[in-house]
């Protein structure tokens, strides 16, 4: 048995002293300075063309960070959530009221991410006693709750909803303008978000809190932390997409954001884009926006269509568009696993 | 008087709510599944009544005796076709399926009927009541939906109780692999509970529709109560779902006794009350 | 004559090889006993034989027709039946109704739920009662007369012992040879090996997924049966004891 233990110890260092353990991926470095110059373009944009373009892409924005949040929170938290849009409409409405007590509408933004956190944290007492598909029409009920509780507060509308106030000293073409740096800066600061909970501990104890939970809490890994980190954060994100739509929109309607219809889009573009996967959200999101825009003229098909095809991955392509990309060409854009490779490659 | 109106009436109300979150509840029992789709099939029904009701002018309960069977039947393809291949691909799978489906069906409904509210013409049957006393009246038809939504649970409740294959979808929800061992078919038995639940939901689909006027976008509320009555009465208990559908029934009619704008609140403070401090339903459940 | 006939047999768990290259025969009317040490594929082997493990490669035939591919509920019709490792009953469901879920195909064969009721007499006054009340020695008898109201030509019991005290076990195996009296033949995995060895017509050990050892409990010694097990010196060949008396 001795002689079997020393084989084996030899094997595994000689074996380990042929291999580099590293985080970055081959496609890292360039990728990453392709991303750099893809931001400054975006940045520099409001400046190149006219502002029909930038309001389009404010939507694709806050889709990318919606799906980002709604990825990291079941993708890698394990948590299928049907309710996110609970902190949306939260976000909005905190935004409202902020600007009506005379906050400036886009420094309520960020604000708006940290009401969410504060409601987030009694909701996820509640939520978190549910567990697998429960869960997501737990968390369904409790958005429902929410608007049916704003739209009890007169001083903010009511069920008709209200205007946003404090913008109208800022010219259209400014306010357009920081609108857009302000969506722009939330998708940019989710995908960041993402990349670092994911890169540091957190990130590995949900990968196997995923892969195995039971197996996790035994190894130490606090389960429950883990999961309660990503939903904070996941609400936070949320909440400031929600005051970015009213930022955008300049109005707020509860059963338009409060709409389970944000929950289709964020579950959508992710499992289509790849859940699981970092880069998924921005591929989906750039499909959905992209089907969103060639059916313009043909109603509500776009979302039979999206319905479809959503069934069609979670069935067929469980890994997404990504995971299949990902398959062919070991292309990543954001590593946030460890690869392993032979020295001699 | 008028609370106990309001008991009685949201009683009434209860049963429709078990009949219609019976088959949520079977299909979780027996599957693990929860169907998202489950209240927008009601609206697919409702319509479809109304269609057929518009279109050839035939009576209700030709269009009850067309539509219920015909839900069966397709239950049992959409279990076959669609679900059976999601359950082997993991439980996210089972989710996004009925929840695409959900969003298919609403989106059709819109295309093919509009955004208009409608309402199913019952007749002088959905409009009549006796007078119990002078404060408290009962409509025929709150009184025929709990009558019937009372004979079909038993009805369901005799056929898991009663018959081999009733026995063979309560074993599956218990072991799946050891039914198989016994000689069941996983796929026609998740098949037959998935018929059962679908008829059931066209039958409520069709109650609700000539209580209450309904939209395409109708489905995700009903989803909700159905979700609702199910966890308040315990998961995987015929009777504790029709204990939640009562509770659930009173809770919103004594809401809206108090303010019309209370009733689906009452429902929901209830639900997350029963969440909080009693998870594992008023019915701790056995299985199926 | 031959009931079950498994030849050059593969399963795996996994990437593990649990079964590898297996072959035996089962006449009619036998008690086998597939002895082993922990993790040898015994289970496995059984689990391959109900149809819950797809076999890699090899071919499974009952009565001559080959089930290899068959899925599990259409082998009970075939006429196997497994009491599974654990008893695995329905939680949910009374003795009664435990015992009649083992008729659901309807086979026909001598097996009635009454006829059950005479091989344990206690049954009948508790079968009203919900089968996780039972104790393990009585949820033992249950899946037994599971497995026999399937009227099963091939009887499979994977580790009837595990976790029963050695009395009740004891108590259990004596109705054995009323069940093969019946008709069925019986394919028993023992951890036990003295156990094993009292009640077998045949035994055949495993190692590593492969029959290392077989015949019967009569012409083995013990120390042929204990090298067998551990795998200690060279393994015996799976023919050498057999040429004697097949």
């Amino acid at each position: 048995m001795t002689d079997r233990m020393t084989l084996s110890g030899m094997l595994t260092s000689r074996a380990a002293a042929a291999l580099d353990v590293s985080r970055a991926a081959r496609s890292s470095k360039p990728s990453a300075a392709a991303m750099l110059a893809v931001v400054a373009l975006l940045a520099a944009l409001p400046f190149m063309v006219f502002s029909n373009v930038t309001d389009t892409l404010v939507n694709l924005f806050v889709l990318i960070a919606l799906a980002s949040m709604w990825n990291v929170l079941a993708g890698f938290g394990g948590l299928v959530s049907v309710g996110q849009q609970a902190y949306i409409g939260i976000g909005a409405y905190s935004v409202i009221a902020l600007a009506d007590q005379g906050v400036q509408p886009y420094l309520a933004v960020p604000l708006a991410a940290v009401t969410c956190v504060i409601f987030a944290v009694p909701t996820s007492w509640l939520a978190f006693r549910l567990r697998g598909d429960y869960f997501a029409v737990g968390t369904w009920v409790i958005a429902e709750v929410y608007r049916l509780l704003v739209v009890r507060i007169d001083a903010v509308g009511g069920g008709s909803g209200k205007g946003l106030a404090g913008l109208s000293g800022l010219d259209q073409t400014m306010r357009g303008a920081l609108t857009y740096w302000v969506a722009l800066a939330l998708a940019l600061a989710t995908i960041v978000a993402c990349y670092l909970l994911l890169r540091g501990r957190l990130g590995l104890s949900l990968m196997a809190v995923r892969d195995e939970e039971t197996a996790a809490s035994s190894a130490g890994i606090d389960v429950r932390w883990a999961k309660l980190v990503v939903y904070l954060v996941s609400a936070a994100g949320c909440g400031a997409a929600g005051g970015v739509i009213t930022v955008s929109s300049l109005s707020v309607n509860p059963d338009a954001i409060f709409s389970v219809q944000w929950s289709a889009y964020m579950i959508f573009i992710v499992v289509i884009g790849g859940i699981g996967h970092i880069e998924g959200p921005l591929l989906g999101a750039l499909i959905f926006f992209g089907l969103q825009q060639l059916l313009a003229d043909y109603g509500s098909w776009y979302l039979v269509l999206l319905g479809a095809i959503g069934i069609a991955t979670a069935l067929w392509l469980p890994g997404g568009l990504w995971g299949l990309v990902r398959d062919r060409t070991g292309l990543s854009l954001f590593p946030v696993g460890y690869f392993v490779r032979g020295r001699g490659a | 008087m008028g609370w106990l109106n309001a008991v009685i009436q949201g009683l009434l109300l209860g049963g429709l709510y078990a009949l219609f979150a019976t088959g949520l509840s079977l299909m979780f029992g027996v599957m693990r599944i929860v169907n998202l789709a489950h209240g927008d099939l009601a609206v697919v029904a409702s319509f479809l009544a109304l269609a057929l009701v518009s279109g050839t002018g035939l009576p209700l309960w030709v269009v009850l005796v067309v539509t219920v069977p015909l839900f069966a039947v397709l239950g049992y393809l959409t279990q076959r076709v669609l679900l059976q291949r999601s359950l082997s691909s993991g439980p996210l799978a089972t989710l996004l399926v009925t929840f695409g489906l959900s969003i298919v069906l609403q989106n059709v409904l819109l295309e093919v009927f509009s955004a208009d509210t409608r309402t199913l013409d019952g007749g002088s049957f959905a409009t009549g009541s006796f007078e119990l006393n002078g404060s408290i009246s009962i409509g025929y038809l709150s009184l025929a939906t709990f009558v019937l939504a009372c004979a079909v649970l038993v009805g369901i409740q005799l056929f898991l109780s009663r018959t081999g294959l009733g026995r063979m979808l309560r074993a599956s929800s218990d072991d799946r692999e050891t039914a198989n061992l016994v000689g069941a078919d996983s796929r026609h038995v998740y098949g037959i509970a998935t018929a059962i639940a679908f008829a059931t939901v066209a039958l409520a689909g069709l109650m609700f529709a000539m209580r209450s006027s309904f939209d395409p976008a109708t489905g995700p509320s009903r989803l909700i109560f159905a979700f609702e009555a199910v966890v308040i009465g315990g998961l995987g208990s015929l009777w504790g779902t029709l204990i939640g559908g009562i509770v659930l029934g009173v809770t919103q009619s004594l809401g809206s006794q108090i303010d019309p704008a209370l009733t689906l609140l009452a429902g929901h403070l209830v639900f997350l009350a029963v969440l909080a401090f009693r998870p594992q339903g008023l019915i701790a459940g056995r299985t199926a | 004559m031959t009931l079950l006939s498994i030849r050059d047999l593969t399963v795996h768990h996994g990437q593990l090889c649990a079964v590898d290259g297996l072959s035996l025969e089962l006449r009619k009317g036998e008690v086998l006993a597939i002895i082993g040490a922990n993790g040898a594929g015994k289970s496995t082997l059984l689990r391959a034989l109900a149809g819950l493990n797809a076999p890699t490669s090899g071919s499974i035939q009952l009565n001559g027709r080959d089930i290899t591919r068959l899925p599990a509920h259409r082998r009970v019709s075939e006429g196997i039946a497994l009491v599974p490792e654990g008893r695995r009953l329905f939680r949910s469901l009374t003795v009664e109704e435990n015992l009649l879920t083992g008729a659901y195909r309807g086979r026909p064969g001598p097996w009635t739920v009454a006829r059950v009721y005479e091989l344990f007499p206690w049954m009948p006054e508790r079968r009203r009662q919900n089968a996780s009340q039972l104790s393990g020695g009585e949820q033992q008898s249950v899946a037994i007369g599971r497995a026999l109201l399937a009227n099963p030509d091939l009887l499979l019991i994977d580790e009837l012992s595990l976790g029963l005290a050695p009395v009740i076990v004891r108590r259990i195996y004596e109705i054995l040879p009323g069940i093969v009296g019946a008709g069925t033949t019986a394919l028993i995995v023992e951890q036990d090996v003295s156990q094993a060895m009292r009640v077998a017509d045949r035994v055949h050990c495993l190692l590593e997924g492969r029959s290392v050892l077989e015949g019967r409990p009569r012409d083995l010694t013990a120390e042929q049966v204990e090298h067998a097990y551990f795998g200690i010196g060279e393994a015996l060949p799976a023919g050498s004891a057999r040429e004697g008396h097949d």
